[in-house]
């Protein structure tokens, strides 16, 4: 062969050259073979060959698209660390109740992540009529496990032995200002505390701390918020100045601890239609979650350091 | 058997599943009168075909006069292309009053098994994942077939009242589909580009016609009072229904689907409702327990093996399994290519520099 670089000057220029297509045919090789599996999951998606569950969960796109990726933003990016996951059951059926903070819900997505690869176990989780509302969202949240907070979705996740988590701020979480940040807002109507003691599972406290660092919320435009429908509308360092790169998340320092579970089946029958035993346990959890999300804090340090790994 | 084993009046024949009902049910040997307006184009089998308006009064001659024990009534009609909606309402609410009237006054009838709608639960975003049957009333239609069916079902409920001897049971059917049953949802899923909503997917449920006819019949032969879901339990999304069908699909931004559901109406290809594309948008699934648990029935049919028997029927979409894999095939080919190349590159590179 006489053309190509190599016979106008041999030496480094060939070996650099070697090099790179080396690398070239190591990744023309994994495409190949990755290629049969590339071409079985478009085949599976075109064809509508593929299981979804009553909830419209999609197992097989969640473990190999959607995981992967919360995964590397759980540990790539926000260097996520665990505490007491101990406390969360390997099987059956139970309930984590956890406080809920950044515009978007990147809780929702690392906690799931975390969950997961501690204990192999999907947690579904219950979200807003909102995020069903809006386009791309609600079906991404269906295919990943989500389905709407109501009692009558938590309870049938339940009695399906799933672990289902809840976010009880709803809006008042993501929407308090950064001045606020760590302040567990009220638990709407305790309606989670009850589904959970109806079904006699038991709640798990969860605080995640990172969460409330990632977007800033320095104010808030209620005009804004009406205008396009949302429940509040945030301004934060980035958001609404940089577009859409403001839905970047800044790469805080996350620490998330899983609490000690609250028994509900020794309650006596009945308990969850007691409002007086519903707000009791309410309370414990919610202080519960509080407690931790301090201690995290101080044990934590600042959210955003260079050696944080 | 059906109660006293008298007549059964069937009313809907000139219609795919009252037909279906009224052929499955006399060849059993039960005498089988068939009621509707417009001669039925499906076979009858051996049930006899009486014209009839059930709108009109005459409805309780007829009731008196064939001497009917049980009455089953399949009218329950949507506004689709053909229908307006205010001529689909006259037949839904007038044809449930004057029939379930001529029920209350004989002397004869004993049962009355009414067909209701899925449609009684408005699909939202705020909507479980399943309706059970309780959930009816936080979740009311405000139009269409659904706003019907949740009124012939309260006259239902007060005949049932009124008349405590007799047996009533409405069943409320989720979307039939299978292979040559004719529905507005049929023909949009039969579309060669089917237009939808863009962000979202659609969680569907569907109840084969066989099914829906065994049900019907159970429910005949039986004494199975109440208001009970049927459909197969398993939901299918519609992105997998568009998979199956091998059919392409073109999203509709929210904003622009009143004009294109006007247009597409005024062109006479698609008339969907607005309950339905609703349902097509937000999707809506039943619990399906109730009616298990109450008569033993399941369907012999999945939603994805009614969709299955709909895809073979409706014939291979733009997108057919063989062309997926077609078009898979070359694209292996040109990896496998991609990949020679770079090797040999390699080779040659390696041969220059010995």
């Amino acid at each position: 062969m006489s053309n190509g670089a190599g016979d106008r000057r041999p030496g480094d220029w060939s070996a650099a050259i070697e090099h790179l297509v080396g690398l070239g045919q190591r990744a023309g090789a994994q495409w190949e073979a990755g290629w049969n599996e590339i071409a079985t999951y478009v085949r599976q998606r075109l064809t509508g060959s593929y299981e979804v569950d009553e909830f419209g969960h999609d197992a097989e796109f969640t473990d190999r698209i959607w995981l992967p990726l919360t995964r590397a933003l759980a540990q790539n990016w926000f260097h996520c660390e665990t505490r007491g996951v101990e406390n969360l059951p390997r099987t059956g059926p139970a309930m984590l109740v956890s406080n809920h903070a950044g515009s978007l819900p990147v809780d929702g997505m690392v906690l799931q992540s975390v969950v997961h690869d501690e204990t192999g176990r999907l947690t579904r989780m219950l979200g807003a009529d909102l995020l069903f509302r809006t386009p791309f969202t609600g079906t991404l949240a269906r295919r990943t496990g989500t389905t709407l907070a109501c009692q009558s979705d938590a309870a049938r996740l339940l009695a399906a032995g799933h672990l289902v988590t809840v976010f009880p701020e709803g809006f008042k979480g993501p929407g308090k200002p950064y001045t606020q940040r760590y302040k567990l807002q009220r638990f709407g109507r305790g309606g989670f505390v009850a589904t959970a003691i109806a079904a006699g599972v038991p709640i798990i406290p969860v605080a995640v701390v990172g969460s409330e660092e990632i977007y800033p919320n320095l104010a808030n435009a209620p005009g804004l918020a009406r205008l396009f429908g949302l429940p509040h509308f945030p301004i934060t360092p980035t958001f609404p100045w940089l577009g859409p790169l403001g839905a970047i998340p800044l790469p805080a320092k996350w620490i998330i601890g899983f609490g000690a579970p609250v028994p509900t089946h020794e309650l006596e029958p009945g308990a969850a239609e007691d409002p007086m035993i519903v707000f009791n346990v309410t309370d414990q959890v919610r202080e519960s979650i509080q407690h931790s999300l301090y201690a995290l804090l101080a044990e934590r340090g600042p959210a955003f350091r260079n050696d944080a790994v | 058997m059906t109660s006293e084993g008298g007549p059964v009046l069937v009313t809907g024949v000139a219609r795919s599943l009252g037909a279906a009902f009224a052929k499955d049910l006399a060849a059993t040997g039960v005498e089988v009168v068939g009621v509707d307006v417009i001669p039925p184009r499906h076979d009858l089998g051996a049930a006899r075909y009486v014209r009839a308006d059930i709108t009109s009064p005459a409805i309780a001659k007829l009731v008196t006069r064939t001497g009917a024990t049980t009455v089953v009534h399949l009218s329950l009609v949507s506004a689709g292309s053909g229908q307006s909606h205010s001529a689909a309402k006259e037949i839904n609410i007038l044809g449930a009053m004057q029939l379930f009237a001529a029920c209350q006054q004989s002397s004869t009838v004993h049962k009355l098994v009414v067909q209701s709608s899925i449609s009684v639960y408005a699909a939202s975003p705020k909507a479980p994942a399943r309706f059970t049957e309780d959930l009816s009333e936080t979740h009311l239609p405000t139009s269409g077939l659904g706003k019907d069916a949740v009124e012939v079902e309260t006259y239902a409920r007060g005949l049932a009242r009124r008349r405590p001897d007799c047996v009533v049971t409405t069943l409320r059917l989720a979307n039939l589909l299978g292979a040559g049953h004719q529905s507005q949802i049929a023909r949009y899923l039969s579309l060669p580009v089917v237009p939808r909503m863009l962000g979202y997917d659609a969680r569907l449920q569907f109840l084969h016609p066989d099914d829906a006819v065994a049900a019907l019949r159970l429910v005949t032969e039986q004494e199975i009072p109440g208001t009970f879901n049927v459909a197969a339990a398993d939901v299918v999304t519609l992105s997998q229904a568009l998979g199956v069908l091998g059919r392409p699909w073109v999203g509709v931004p929210r904003p622009l689907l009143p004009a294109l559901g006007a247009a597409a109406r005024r062109l006479g290809v698609l008339g969907l409702s607005g309950d339905e594309v609703d349902a097509l948008t937000w999707g809506r699934a039943m619990d399906v327990s109730r009616f298990t648990e109450a008569s033993g029935f399941v369907p012999a049919h999945t939603s994805r093996e009614a969709l299955a028997d709909f895809a073979a029927g409706a014939g291979d979409g733009l997108l057919s399994a063989e062309r997926v894999e077609h078009g898979l095939t070359a694209a292996g080919s040109l990896v496998a290519g991609v990949a020679r190349t770079v090797s040999s590159a390699r080779d040659r590179v390696r041969g220059d520099a010995r």
